[in-house]
């Protein structure tokens, strides 16, 4: 990747930080650590790597993409307001009883999701159903999905990486926020979910690792998926919860908690600050 | 004596003739021999899926399948789609109102030697309670085979209901015609209405018998589909005969019987007494003792309408 392109990309990911962080602020509430933590990947996957089309949401030869984690709606709804899916300013209505902007991903009302989610386990079910879609109806677009480390603890997404396996699903690529962090503290105490990647190899997948936050190896990784063939890929991705916000980074509390209205304001000036120093 | 055939039978037969639309897609979770999605598998093997001994994921694929346009059928036993996948039917079907079919066979007691773990007698009730949620049990082999064209026409989540045992015909009537919402009056009688759903129809249509040289004309009506449920049908009956008795094989408590009385009280308020599992888990044992032994038989049907008549406003007992 070149290095305008890793800049723009920076760039994009520092605002979809910034326009979930508002709508989380409109709203009083929404997952600010979550969505901090897998917005590189949705920003890679949305404004390099998916074959969209915001003109048509519902295009059907369109790449799929499963928020199986479903509650990190102020990232993936920045980044479908930022890649042109519906007006930026209807995220002023996020969670609000007159919006379409629910507070988990929901597919029938919000243009660019592909499915609903929001109880834990079941969007990777999803995704596997999507790209099982594909295969049997020779289709060639690519199913990618977002799980969560902490979302891994369900048993139905052994179930989905199983099946995955079985049906040897190369079109598939998944990726695992890996955070370390969930609602009520460390994933490693709560329920450790590790090691991650050969729980997904002994299941016959591919598997990767990349930093989270690392624009251009997401997008290798992405590249090193598609290429992999026979198997479905499970890129492990080490992210930082709370990412881009200093005060917020690896702490428990930013899971879902909403800031104070002093933390908004210094987040808004880190991010503001990030964004400046990307646009120069 | 007509032949008796099974509602999952006659289901697995109708699903492969759907077959002929490459667009439907089936599921099953190890149970193919036993939903009858094996005459599917068998006849289109490349649109049929195993998804192994994991329901939840079951509902969950179909679910992403059937966003991609296709008509997707997903098999198991009640208690094990219904019940084990629950969550998943709500959030990963309903919610976004995909066209999926659960189907759930071996449902209620007459599953037999399996036993309480087996016998699901709280679908209609969990499958009725979500919304958008089409809900049909039908009757015997003939109306399985018209549900099943109809479900599969229908683009929207629907929750069909089979048992094991081998029922009686009780709708290949002249003028019989199935619709996705509507009941079937079988009987016309004014005394009282005997509503059943299921294998009970057949227990419902033979307590019309014993009821009649009693003096008691009973009607019959055949409640194929549980939801959206046939107001006017039901609030027809209570209001003309005065009467109501459910019947199903199923737990009194939010099933057929919750579902009428709901309409009843609000509408036409009159007695309705419900045959059913009485809040009760079931028990091993052959299908047709159990179904003795929990009341879910025409005799029990009968005697209840003896009551329920008896009960009505006007009755020479309740001056």
């Amino acid at each position: 990747m070149d290095k305008e392109t890793e800049r723009r990309l920076k760039l994009t990911a520092a605002k979809v930080r910034k326009t979930g962080l508002q709508a989380i602020r409109y709203a009083r509430s929404g997952h600010v650590g979550g969505s901090f933590s897998v917005a590189d990947i949705l920003t890679v996957l949305y404004f390099s790597k998916m074959n969209i089309d915001p003109e048509k949401p519902r295009w059907e030869d369109r790449d799929r993409f499963v928020l199986s984690k479903g509650h990190c709606t102020p990232a993936m709804y920045a980044t479908l307001a930022l890649r042109g899916f519906f007006p930026v300013e209807d995220l002023m209505g996020f969670r609000s009883a007159d919006s379409y902007l629910s507070g988990h991903v929901e597919m029938r009302h919000v243009p660019g999701v592909d499915m609903s989610a929001g109880s834990l386990g079941q969007g990777l079910s999803a995704a596997v159903g999507m790209a099982l879609s594909a295969k049997t109806f020779h289709k060639s677009w690519r199913t990618y999905a977002v799980t969560g480390d902490g979302e891994i603890e369900e048993g139905q997404i052994w179930e989905a990486v199983m099946a995955a396996g079985h049906y040897r699903l190369d079109n598939l690529t998944v990726f695992v926020d890996n955070n370390g962090l969930q609602l009520d503290g460390p994933i490693r105490e709560i329920m450790s979910p590790y090691p991650i990647g050969e729980k997904f190899k002994s299941f016959g997948w591919n598997v990767l690792e990349t930093d989270g936050h690392d624009c251009a190896r997401i997008a290798e990784a992405v590249d090193a998926a598609a290429a992999c063939k026979g198997r479905p890929t499970v890129i492990v991705a080490k992210t930082i919860k709370g990412k881009g916000v200093s005060f917020m980074e690896n702490q428990v509390r930013f899971h879902g908690s909403v800031p104070t209205d002093d933390e908004f304001r210094q987040a808004f000036r880190e991010l503001d600050g990030r964004i400046a120093e990307l646009e120069e | 004596m007509p032949q008796k055939i099974s509602t999952r039978v006659a289901y697995g037969q109708a699903l492969a003739e759907c077959g002929a639309d490459e667009n439907l897609v089936v599921f099953d979770a190890d149970l193919s021999i036993c939903t009858m999605s094996c005459i599917f598998r068998d006849r289109y093997p490349e649109r049929f899926f195993e998804a192994g001994i994991a329901e939840g994921n079951m509902v969950g694929m179909a679910a992403g399948m059937a966003s991609t346009g296709k008509t997707v059928f997903c098999n198991s036993f009640a208690m094990f789609i219904a019940g084990r996948a629950y969550d998943q039917i709500r959030n990963s079907v309903a919610y976004p109102h995909l066209n999926v079919k659960i189907v759930g066979t071996h449902a209620g007691l007459s599953v037999g030697e399996d036993g309480a773990t087996h016998q699901c007698i709280e679908d209609l009730a969990l499958m009725r309670v979500v919304p958008g949620m089409t809900v049909v049990c039908p009757s015997d082999a003939n109306e399985t085979k018209e549900a099943v064209r109809a479900v599969a026409a229908y683009d929207g989540p629907c929750y069909l209901r089979l048992g094991r045992l081998a029922v009686e015909p009780v709708t290949e009537l002249p003028g019989y015609r199935f619709q996705l919402g509507k009941g079937v009056v079988l009987r016309e009688g004014s005394d009282v209405a005997l509503i059943a759903t299921g294998l009970m129809v057949q227990e419902a249509m033979e307590a019309a018998d014993m009821l009649r040289p009693k003096g008691i004309h009973a009607r019959v009506i055949d409640l194929h589909t549980i939801k959206p449920i046939d107001r006017d049908l039901v609030r027809k009956a209570a209001f003309e005969t005065g009467a109501v008795v459910t019947a199903e094989e199923h737990n009194i408590l939010g099933g057929l019987g919750g579902a009428v009385s709901e309409i009843v009280a609000s509408s036409c308020p009159v007695p309705v007494l419900r045959v059913g599992v009485e809040d009760r888990f079931g028990h091993s044992g052959p299908a047709s003792e159990l179904m003795e032994r929990y009341g879910l038989t025409a005799n029990h049907i009968a005697r209840q309408a003896e009551r329920a008549v008896k009960m009505k406003k006007g009755s020479p007992e309740n001056s």
